[in-house]
């Protein structure tokens, strides 16, 4: 090593830096060949993100607006006992309303001919819910009201232009005739659009009503769920991965443990789905569809996604600062407590609510334990109930509304994975928040 | 010159011993990094390590407050004792050991949190304050006495971390006085310093030796030669020679030394 | 274990630059002693002009090597050996300076006393002396260049003869001068030049001290014989006084 000499002497001279040589030339070009190709990737992810969010945006705004027919209506005193005194009393109701109606247009200068059973078709059985009205609002007797009634889905649909009259066969639920009349209270200026409140906070309809589904049920639902989820998975999570990372002696069990949680990472969440329905539902005899049972299952099927990310994030604490604590006279479990753990949230929190937000859309295990139940009655009376009553949740509810036979439920569908969606945006815009609150430089 | 020889001889020998090793052992696994090592650390006095990269010098110094603990595979023998009492018997708490001995660190590595809470972290945590002015206190001496308090005094809140490099390794050496050691461990305190940090890391070296025993291992002969009193030269796991450090870098005993201080392959 | 070289090369090179400064010095002051000596012998005024000139450039040679010296300090902060060497080197630098110029001291006198009537059987005698200052000079350099302290201590020795040599030519002297005062000139040269041989062989014995510094790390304890001084109670000077130690 001493006598090492330079080898071969004093290097050949390079010529001019002012005129590039091909060598030179050829790995510029081989770096901007491959720029270019990343460009490429990302334009193309991009793009299938606009594709992506355009469709979703496109299929899902019809459920976001519901068309309403808007009639003026005032009722007597003498109506009121009258039609009460009758023994079909809905279908008073009823006629009542038709005459409003029927009234109303011809103000409006449109001629139109219908009936009760066409009025049912388009508006459903308007007759009881005017009647509910005023039984529960006897002072409006008299007074001018106006009604807000939703048209079924068809008629949205025949709006919107997905259903026309060549696609539509008459059916039980709306008869090609019938357009006619709604072309009509288009042109009386009648029918209105309005934003659909009902499908954010209602609960779930019957498969024969597409129009009055609401989501609002099944996020209570994934709510409930989320709370289950976040105040098992994070301390268990959270304690696992300091003792697996700092206190543990490293050996062929400790080691068995980390390759077995790796592994569980990976498991396909429906088998989480049939372990919850054999363990929690089964043997322990938890109540069916309810979001304890969901956020147990998911629980632990976040669980190995926390430990793993937390350990990650523990692991990037450099070890300086444990010696630091160590080296005066700290005990292990101060160092972590006051030392590394702080230092390791922003990548714990993080972790935890990726882990959170791919529970939140996870599906199968969903179904197997059965929290796809129809919620018609729909929100919990109670905090504590909200865990133990059946409930749905987001993407249960999606895949419900989307597996239906009737098409109007697509909307709906698409509708709630918009509200799916904007969910886990805010989860991750919180996650970025709390990862740039609680950074903190060393 | 041999005159100024025999005079600190007789001054380094007349202070009492901090830690008597004897027959040290280290090994990692099955890794023997440390052999047979006899050497008494003397009170108010800076001793030196020097060796080449791997000859165990770090090592041996870890294992003086038990930081070799925290590697599970490694495994200590043979006695040290710090002020006679065995640091390795099994009544001994390392946590205990290491507010007696502190240590300083490479790297600069202040907690990532104000520069009063940096100091003020061991003194919490041993309880050595029973109130907040009693902290005050103890942080202001500690700044003191690591040379750095006329620098911070108007910014105690200010995180430890934006201090320059030699700041913060002096806000480390304040932090490892503050829990009242009496012996202070410097694994190449100056590495990451530039020289002017470096000089006045050395200098802080120089009036700590005051109250306490100062151990240091470093790269750079040349600090070793300026700070320490006494300087031990480790060589492949082997404590090859200690002695005063005059003597070892004018005429070191054995060729090894000799070989390695002048910059021959040794 | 211990190799010779070191990891930077160019370290090696500049020690062995400052030491072959040396070496090229210690040939030189040989060759003065030696042609002093011869001057002196052969009353040559022309050979002791040479040597008054030639020890100019002995003074240069010091100047370089103390300037080579300072700047290897200052840049490579040698340790150890390579400490010793530069010191060493640096010293006897300084010692053959000296002995360079007891040469020159030498030489004029030569010029003075060839003006002079020839004192009998004296000049053979600082002849002998000259030549054995060079040979300890010789020897102390190749003991320098071995690193090698048993033949710088056996140098050492020598100069006790040069000393007795010395103790000799001061009776003689004595002598002459009392049998006839006109000689009292002539011995008073005569007298100084012996006087300078002797502080030569003085500096030679510093060179061989550090030698066996260098060799060693210690200097030698002051163990050399010394001749006994009561001759001196007249000039009441030892002989060594001057000797760096």
């Amino acid at each position: 090593m001493t006598d090492a000499t330079v080898q071969g002497g004093a290097p050949a001279p390079r010529g001019s830096i002012h005129s590039i040589d091909a060598r030179t030339a050829k790995r510029n070009r081989a770096e901007k060949r491959f720029r270019t190709y990343g460009k490429i990737a990302i334009g193309i992810g991009l793009f299938f993100l606009v594709v992506l969010f355009a469709s979703i945006i496109r299929s899902g705004a019809p459920a976001f607006t519901r068309t309403v027919v808007d009639v003026p209506f005032t009722l007597t005193q003498t109506q009121y006992e009258e039609a009460e005194g009758t023994l079909f009393k809905t279908k008073a109701y009823s006629d009542f309303f038709i005459a409003a109606l029927d009234n109303q247009l011809r103000e409006q200068g449109v001629e139109a001919e219908f009936d009760a059973d066409t009025i049912e078709r388009l508006l459903g059985k308007v007759g009881s819910t005017i009647r509910e009205y005023y039984r529960a609002n006897e002072n409006q007797l008299g007074e001018e009201v106006s009604f807000s009634l939703a048209t079924s889905s068809r008629v949205d649909g025949y709006l919107t232009g997905r259903v026309t009259r060549e696609s539509m066969t008459d059916s039980r639920f709306l008869m090609a005739a019938d357009l006619d009349l709604v072309d009509r209270l288009v042109e009386g200026e009648i029918i209105t659009s309005e934003f659909n409140w009902p499908f954010i906070t209602g609960a779930d309809s019957g498969v024969d009503n597409p129009g009055g589904a609401g989501i609002g049920a099944s996020v209570v639902g994934s709510f409930f769920m989320m709370l289950v989820v976040l105040f098992l998975s994070l301390p268990i999570g959270v304690a696992a991965s300091i003792y697996l990372e700092e206190f543990a002696v490293q050996n062929r069990f400790t080691d068995l443990i980390e390759v077995n949680i790796s592994n569980l990472a990976a498991v396909p969440s429906i088998v989480f789905g049939i372990l919850g329905l054999a363990v929690f539902i089964q043997f322990m005899h938890l109540p069916q569809s309810a979001p304890l049972v969901g956020g147990l299952v998911l629980t632990l099927m976040t669980l190995p996604t926390i430990i793993i990310s937390t350990r990650a994030s523990l692991k990037a604490v450099p070890p300086s600062i444990r010696e630091a604590a160590l080296g005066i006279g700290a005990s292990k479990m101060q160092t972590v407590f006051h030392h590394v753990l702080p230092l390791a949230m922003p990548g714990i929190l993080t972790g935890t609510i990726i882990g959170l937000a791919q529970a939140l859309g996870e599906t199968a295990p969903l179904l197997l334990i059965g929290m796809v139940g129809f919620v018609a009655r729909g929100y919990p009376d109670g905090f504590l109930q909200g865990f133990v009553e059946p409930n749905s949740a987001m993407p249960a509810q999606i895949y419900t509304w989307a597996a239906r036979a009737d098409v109007a439920f697509y909307d709906k569908a698409w509708g709630g994975i918009i509200i799916l969606l904007i969910f886990l945006m805010i989860m991750n815009i919180v996650a970025v928040v709390l990862r740039r609150r609680f950074e903190r430089r060393w | 010159m041999m005159k100024d020889n025999i005079d600190t001889k007789v001054g380094v020998d007349a202070m009492e011993t901090k830690f008597n090793c004897r027959d040290v052992q280290v090994y990692y696994a099955d890794n023997h990094a440390i052999k047979d090592v006899n050497v008494d650390i003397l009170d108010k006095t800076v001793t030196a390590f020097i060796g080449p990269s791997g000859c165990g010098k770090s090592t041996f110094l870890r294992s003086l407050n038990r930081m070799n603990d925290t590697i599970p595979i490694c495994r200590v023998e043979g006695d040290i004792l710090l002020d006679g009492e065995d640091i390795n018997d099994a009544k001994v708490d390392p946590v205990q050991l290491r507010a007696k001995v502190g240590m300083v660190f490479q790297k600069p590595n202040p907690f990532p949190k104000s520069i009063y809470d940096n100091i003020a972290y061991g003194p919490r945590i041993h309880g050595l304050a029973r109130n907040k002015a009693e902290l005050d206190e103890i942080v202001e001496k500690s700044l003191r006495r690591g040379a750095i308090w006329d620098e911070v005094k108007d910014r105690l809140d200010a995180p430890g971390t934006g201090l320059s490099g030699g700041q913060q390794q002096r806000l480390c050496i304040a932090r490892a006085v503050a829990t009242e050691p009496e012996v202070l461990l410097m694994d190449e305190p100056c590495s990451a310093l530039d020289p002017i940090a470096t000089a006045q890391v050395e200098e802080l070296i120089d009036e700590l030796k005051a109250n306490y025993s100062v151990v240091i291992v470093t790269h750079s002969m040349q600090q070793a030669a300026r700070v320490s009193q006494k300087t031990a030269f480790f060589h492949l796991g082997n404590l090859v020679e200690y002695d005063d450090t005059n003597e070892i870098f004018t005429n070191p005993r054995d060729q090894r030394t000799e070989s390695y201080i002048t910059g021959r392959i040794g | 274990m211990m190799s010779d070289q070191h990891i930077a090369s160019a370290f090696d090179r500049d020690l062995e630059a400052c030491q072959a400064l040396v070496m090229k010095m210690g040939g030189l002051v040989e060759e003065a002693i030696r042609a002093s000596g011869k001057a002196l012998k052969s009353r040559d005024v022309e050979e002791a002009e040479q040597v008054r000139r030639g020890d100019k450039q002995i003074d240069e040679l010091e100047e370089m090597i103390n300037t080579q010296c300072a700047t290897l300090l200052a840049l490579r902060q040698p340790a150890a050996r390579d400490l010793r060497t530069v010191l060493s080197v640096m010293k006897i630098g300084g010692n053959l300076e000296r002995i360079g110029d007891y040469a020159k001291n030498i030489a004029k006198r030569t010029e003075v006393l060839a003006q002079m009537q020839p004192i009998e059987g004296t000049s053979s005698a600082i002849r002998r002396m000259t030549k054995e200052v060079e040979s300890m000079l010789s020897d102390a350099l190749d003991a320098y260049i071995r690193r090698d302290a048993t033949a710088a201590n056996e140098v050492r020795h020598r100069d006790l003869e040069i000393d007795q040599m010395y103790n000799a030519l001061f009776r003689e002297f004595l002598t002459f001068m009392m049998e006839d005062p006109r000689n009292i000139t002539a011995c008073m040269h005569l007298h100084f030049i012996a006087k300078n041989i002797e502080r030569m062989g003085d500096h030679v014995t510093s060179i061989a001290d550090q030698v066996i510094y260098l060799a060693t790390g210690e200097m030698p304890e002051e163990s050399r014989p010394k001749s006994n001084t009561e001759i001196y109670q007249m000039d009441g000077g030892d002989g060594s006084d001057e000797a760096d130690e």
